[in-house]
């Protein structure tokens, strides 16, 4: 602690992916001061990966859409666990978070009228998704990072220092969110390159650490996707919700290896690509839930006519939300109808001509071709399920993004719960960054208004010290590489995509074992630049976070989305009320129901009430919403 | 099928360091990032390299392998015959920090002195008009993930610390003609500031930048010599300066 930098600005804020870059821009075009600390460089954050494209009904390509339409498919998709006030924000507030963009520099493709373009996707009614190419995430954190840059030249301008208000601490990790008083007072962590330690003194925390994927085998997630901001608000204080339900993408690649985890976007299949299996069926059509058959054709001949005639064509299946694709590719490879590398097919070349497909997928075809000299162009891809978004998170209050429990706290983006309920449709992601990444801005000015300075005491700060300095002064002791590999195993053997109860019982006796043995580990070499060291602290963020998925798993005796129960197929109306409460007692992690919010009347009116009895009690249809 | 690999690997900060020998195993299909990573959890924990996505979108595991600055999640194995020895280095344009990783905050200073897109006063969001093929030449050059390996390869400044002061270098130079040929960006003299402030001028067109570019963007051919044949041509005549202007906005409407 001898060299300890020390900082003081009115909001920290951890992670610099969309959402908290987005975050960073409200709270600075506000008059704060504002750090954004990251693990990685800047402008290297997972939300480049994300393709498909951001989903805002701007209604550029079917006037028909509109914001209840786009709520009704995110109720739809999350099977009505979403909190309803979440997605009714970002339905209302995406259009107007895109067209921002652009006037950030972004460049969308367009329509013929000049427009944005907006493509179809899995679970949308209409072409919803502002995109550029299959390379969205990148242009929306381009867009970002190149936001903050013309703030910092700004401030530059007014004040001849660009970093005065708004400063981007690239890699460095944060270990402990601080409190003092039961209230936020900052953030303590360690710089990647030096190993020494740091501190933010700030009233005010936005969390937007993204995802948990490195928990699981086989992801399509960055390195950076360790749950640390999961684990850190659960230490602090602050509840998970339904950290049950992770999206396990239905595509990612199986073989080979070099690509292995890496993520085929659905466009691949709005654009036209097909499932088949080892015997050349396209299996789809066997797996159309009874709520969607109304949406999806039964047959191929209306399958295929739907691409040149939309309007009186049922959709194909390949293109139902997200967990029914995973389960029926699932389903097919545990009957032994599968790939060898344990996959099945996905091919677009059949349908589209070699040019097409370079012009509509070029990142997916360039990406392929290079890594693995898969051409997609003549050739089917092997695919199977790849952990791929946790839709459980931070509990926050909708409007302000404060996280339940703790003043001062805020979480955005994929690190938040609510938003997405049981399942999120693909593309309402980057639009809850910039959405929630913007509350959560906000919510924090409001909080930092009113609450000034908070100092950190030096007990708190010397018991952080301690916990950095703690893995070299052990020798001899647990190998963080090898306790994360048999993390992984469990996770993705006992906890993946289909799940029991035994299964879940023995999962949460083996995570509390390797946490256990966790606390011995120690560490080789020195501080400076040290994967084995930094890997000690992500993996303890990522134990605690399997720790509240396989229980919260276990209570949910039903399936839904992204979680599936072997042992309780199928929804149950009765689970729908309930949301899965974690929390930390600093010894384990306790799970607790608590009653799903209610809609209000207002927003139950926009359903057709027969849709809503596939999805709520009798009970809850005669009361018809909250209000 | 599993092979036996032999790698020697940077180890070392700017001031000590040398090559060190390997020998891993290697399966079908990976990619050298796969292999340092066997290297990292089995035999030097504490080895350090920047990575990210693994996906080739990122641009954080750039290096140098057999001296060529590449991604090591785009490099596969397969490339290399089997009996040879893979050479791995850091990036030689940027101060080691340690083994692999390098300081490449020269980057993100070039990012600050050039300045943002400015866009027409009174436009409000949602109003722009733009072509498809009137967005397609920025968005070419949008396609950068910033891996940085044509800074590296940049003979101006790979063994010219000297030159870094005063040469942006080509990856910024596609940034700024992104910006000059954005449909809706107003602000003036972006080719001249090119040229006079992050010195265009330099660039004798090798295009060895072109040739690492992992996203193959035509760096010298749409960017730098259109950039320089047009300051040229506005030095000489400022009706054609301001024709060019017009047409940018009659794009934007």
């Amino acid at each position: 602690m001898a060299n300890l930098e020390k900082y003081s600005y009115d909001v920290v804020i951890v992670g610099a992916g969309g959402a908290g870059l987005r975050a960073a821009v409200e709270a600075r075009d506000a008059g704060l001061s504002v750090a954004i600390v990251c693990k990685s460089l800047f402008g290297k954050a997972h939300t480049v990966m994300a393709e498909g494209g951001a989903a805002a009904s701007m209604g550029n390509v079917n006037d028909n859409d509109n914001w209840m339409v786009h709520f009704r498919d995110t109720m739809r998709g999350g099977k009505f666990l979403n909190h309803f006030r979440m997605a009714e924000l970002h339905a209302k507030e995406a259009p107007d978070r895109i067209w921002e963009l652009e006037m950030w520099g972004a460049l969308f493709d367009r329509t013929s009228e000049g427009k944005i373009s907006q493509r179809n996707f899995g679970g949308h009614e209409y072409p919803r998704l502002a995109h550029v190419g299959d390379r969205t995430g990148l242009e929306l954190i381009r867009t970002m990072q190149q936001r903050i840059v013309a703030l910092q030249q700004k401030d530059k301008r007014e004040t001849g220092d660009a970093e005065k208000n708004l400063k981007v601490f690239a890699e460095v990790t944060i270990t402990d969110i601080l409190k003092e008083n039961g209230k936020i007072a900052g953030a303590y962590g360690y710089r990647r390159e030096t190993g020494e330690e740091i501190l933010f003194e700030a009233p005010a925390v936005v969390i937007a650490t993204g995802g948990v994927g490195k928990t699981f085998k086989i992801t399509s997630n960055s390195w950076e996707g360790t749950g640390d901001g999961h684990a850190l608000a659960l230490k602090a204080g602050a509840n998970l919700v339904d950290m049950e339900f992770l999206q396990f993408h239905p595509t990612g690649m199986v073989w080979p290896l070099s690509v292995k985890g890496i993520l085929v976007t659905e466009s691949v299949r709005g654009e036209g690509g097909i499932l088949t299996n080892s015997l050349g069926e396209r299996f789809m059509f066997k797996y159309i839930p009874d709520v969607f058959k109304d949406k999806y054709a039964d047959n191929e001949a209306e399958a295929d006519r739907w691409y040149i005639d939309q309007d009186n064509n049922r959709r194909p299946p390949e293109l139902l939300p997200r967990d029914e694709v995973a389960r029926a590719i699932n389903t097919e490879v545990k009957a032994g109808r599968g790939t060898e590398h344990g996959g099945v097919f996905l091919d677009v070349s059949k349908r589209l001509s070699a040019e097409v497909i370079k012009k509509r997928l070029p990142s997916m075809w360039h990406q392929f071709y290079e890594l693995a000299g898969v051409d997609i162009t003549k050739e089917a891809m092997e695919v199977g399920p790849t952990c791929h978004y946790v839709m459980g998170g931070v509990e926050v209050e909708p409007d302000t993004a404060a996280a339940v429990g703790v003043d001062g706290l805020f979480a955005a983006g994929e690190v938040a719960g609510g938003m997405h309920g049981s399942n999120r449709l693909g593309g309402n992601s980057l639009t809850d960054l910039l959405v929630f990444g913007r509350r959560a801005g906000m919510g924090a000015v409001e909080y930092v208004k009113s609450h000034g300075k908070n100092p950190v005491s030096a007990a708190t700060l010397e018991k952080a010290a301690t916990r950095i300095a703690a893995p070299f002064t052990r020798t001899g002791g647990e190998n963080a590489y090898s306790l994360h590999q048999e993390l992984q195993e469990v996770t993705h053997n006992l906890v993946g995509i289909i799940r029991t109860g035994a299964e879940l019982t023995q999962a949460i006796e083996k995570i509390a074992d390797i946490r256990k043995r966790s606390a011995n580990i120690s560490v080789t070499g020195d501080r400076k630049f040290n994967p084995g060291f930094h890997l000690a602290f992500d993996l303890d963020n990522m134990l605690l976070v399997a720790e509240s998925t396989a229980k919260s798993a276990l209570l949910r005796e039903e399936s839904r989305g992204g979680h599936t129960r072997d042992d309780f197929p199928g929804m149950n109306s009765t689970w729908r009320q309930v949301n899965h409460i974690s929390s930390f007692d600093r010894d384990k992690v306790i799970v607790k129901a608590q009653p799903l919010p209610v809609l209000p009347k207002e927003l139950f009116d926009l359903f057709d009430v027969h849709e809503l009895e596939k999805y709520m009690t009798p009970e809850e249809i005669s009361k018809g919403g909250s209000n | 099928m599993a092979r036996t690999l032999k790698l020697r690997i940077w180890r070392g900060d700017d001031k000590t360091g040398g090559l060190q020998d390997v020998t891993v195993e290697a399966n079908h299909g990976e990619v050298v990032l796969d292999i340092i990573h066997r290297v990292q959890a089995t035999q030097m924990g504490d080895l350090a390299v920047r990575w990210n996505c693994k996906a080739g979108k990122c641009g954080s595991c750039s290096m140098e392998i057999n001296g060529k600055p590449r991604l090591a999640c785009m490099t596969q194995v397969a490339s290399y015959p089997e009996d040879e020895t893979i050479t791995i280095t850091p990036l030689r344009a940027f101060p080691v920090i340690k083994d692999l990783v390098t300081d490449v905050s020269f980057n993100y200073k070039k990012a600050m002195e050039i300045p943002s897109v400015e866009m027409p006063p009174g436009m409000k969001p949602g109003e722009p008009r733009m072509q498809q093929i009137d967005v397609e030449r920025s968005q070419e050059f949008r396609k950068c993930i910033e891996c940085f390996l044509c800074q590296d390869t940049c003979h101006v400044i790979r063994d010219h610390e000297e030159n870094k002061k005063s040469f942006a270098g080509p990856r910024f130079f596609i940034r700024i003609a992104e910006l000059d040929m954005h449909p809706l960006d107003i602000l003036r003299n972006r080719k001249k500031s090119a040229q006079e402030e992050h010195g265009l001028g330099m660039c004798n067109i090798t295009k060895c930048c072109t040739e690492v570019c992992p996203e193959h963007i035509r760096i010298t051919d749409n960017a730098i010599i259109p950039m320089k044949e047009r300051v040229v041509d506005e030095k000489y005549d400022p009706l054609r300066w301001l024709g060019s202007k017009i047409r940018k906005r009659e794009g934007m409407l």
